[in-house]
């Protein structure tokens, strides 16, 4: 099984910008994140290509800087395929997006 | 160098990479403020000063590219050193950003040590830049600066068609001796103030101050109708001005000063010198010469303008001149014909 977070990329964030500042920075993925799901699920329901596109990009690119790896692949999927047929495409990114929460939850708390 | 305490405008409409980003920044010692997308980002930008803008291209609003693009038809804004911050895929992205402007481009998330040297270089190239716009502009009036700063600094070395003025306050050394430091220093700024005025004002620029001594050049580095008459008429409001200043000076108690002006036209060449540190723009040439030859002869000829033969055809009937025959120029083998502008001025 691979874990939800590279922790040398976390490590490495928190050297350089603080490990204060990146707890607080995690909590504020952990706010932003679902409002960034929700528009991804929105902007497939509206048929809507480039907000979709948007959402996953912005989903990829927070997911690489916190090191969450596997959430990052997906969401990049997401951003260079297209809109997927169905919502069932989404399922597997929320599930990356649980275990990484928790982790960098865990993380954050020291 | 690194240069430190920038102003650096964070334009992203991730939040996380906003906050990461002007992280970074600040711990880097610099001043950082942030835009949530590309139309606030240009709002601000014109409403106050950065030194620098990092830029996501995907933003909603107004997008990266589209602020790249106002950026660069912005005369206030198009210097501005813009460094792109995007994980968007492909070369083809990157290549549209350089080519719309941008001076740098980093793949996101942004590498904090990658980051800094971007930043460090962008800024110094900026302060290189400013520093060669500021050194124009102080010799320059900001219409020759702008068009320099369009024309680049192509002008070196060639050959121009222009008029050449040499001017300095007679018997200074003398007057030195008599005030306060402080008194000849303020003098100084006052008299370079008013010849300031008087040859900006009518076209000339201003291109070296030694001591008292100052030289202008009317017809470059930008072109001037009728460089020869408006230098003759520069020299005219100096005389006036120094009359006025005089008026001030005798009723605190103070000694007149009087001045010596000597102009040539002719061909020059005219470009940049110095070295890539510091650079100005000059005149050499017979007629710059001629020009610094006949200031020196004011005194000797008692006379305020001098003029030599080129000058004076072309003034025609403008003006009213005196013919003081053909002199023997210190420096010069053959004797030129040198005339003098009447002037009229009041008893001082």
């Amino acid at each position: 099984m691979t874990t939800p977070i590279d922790t040398a990329i976390y490590a490495d964030l928190q050297d350089s910008a603080g490990a204060e500042f990146v707890t607080e920075l995690v909590q504020t993925f952990l706010e932003e994140a679902p409002v960034t799901l929700a528009e991804l699920e929105a902007a497939l329901m509206d048929a809507a290509p480039d907000r979709f596109r948007r959402a996953a990009h912005s989903l990829k690119t927070n997911a690489l800087t916190f090191g969450a790896t596997q959430l990052a692949a997906q969401a990049r999927e997401l951003e260079l395929g297209g809109l997927p047929a169905n919502t069932s495409a989404l399922s597997a990114v929320y599930a990356s997006y649980a275990a990484a929460a928790a982790a960098l939850q865990e993380l954050s708390r020291g | 160098m690194a240069e430190h305490g920038a102003r650096l405008l964070v334009a992203d409409d991730n939040k996380v990479n906003r906050l990461l980003l002007a992280r970074n920044l600040q711990l880097q010692g610099h001043v950082v403020a942030s835009a949530e997308n590309g139309r606030i980002a240009l709002e601000m930008l014109r409403g106050e000063r950065f030194d620098l803008l990092l830029l996501d291209m995907e933003m909603p609003e107004l997008s990266g590219f589209e602020v790249l693009a106002q950026l660069a038809a912005d005369p206030e804004l198009r210097d501005l050193p813009v460094i792109v911050t995007s994980s968007l895929e492909g070369v083809a992205h990157v290549v549209r950003c350089i080519e719309l402007g941008a001076d740098d481009y980093l793949p996101k998330p942004v590498n904090p040590v990658l980051l800094k040297a971007r930043i460090d270089s962008s800024l110094e190239k900026k302060r290189l830049r400013d520093q060669q716009k500021e050194l124009i502009k102080r010799f320059a009036t900001s219409e020759v600066a702008q068009d320099l700063q369009d024309s680049g600094f192509s002008l070196g070395g060639r050959h121009v068609q222009a008029t050449v003025m040499f001017a300095d306050i007679r018997g200074f050394t003398a007057l030195v001796e008599q005030q306060s430091p402080e008194e000849t220093i303020e003098l100084l700024n006052t008299y370079y103030t008013l010849m300031f005025d008087a040859i900006s004002g009518h076209g000339g620029v201003v291109n070296q101050m030694i001591g008292d001594g100052l030289m202008a050049v009317f017809g470059a580095p930008l072109a001037l109708d009728d460089h020869a008459v408006a230098s003759a008429r520069a020299a005219l409001d100096m005389i006036e001005m120094i009359d006025l200043l005089n008026v001030e000076r005798v009723a605190v108690g103070k000694s007149a000063i009087r001045i010596g002006i000597g102009i040539a036209s002719g061909e020059v060449i005219a470009g940049y010198t110095g070295t890539q540190q510091r650079a100005t723009y000059t005149c050499v040439g017979d007629t710059v010469n001629r020009a610094a030859r006949l200031e020196a002869l004011t005194k000797e000829a008692n006379r305020a303008i001098l003029v030599d033969a080129a000058l004076r055809e072309q003034l025609g009937e403008r003006l009213a001149v005196e013919s003081l025959g053909p002199v023997r120029l210190k420096g010069l083998t053959t004797p030129v014909e040198v005339y003098a502008i009447t002037v009229a001025r009041p008893a001082v």
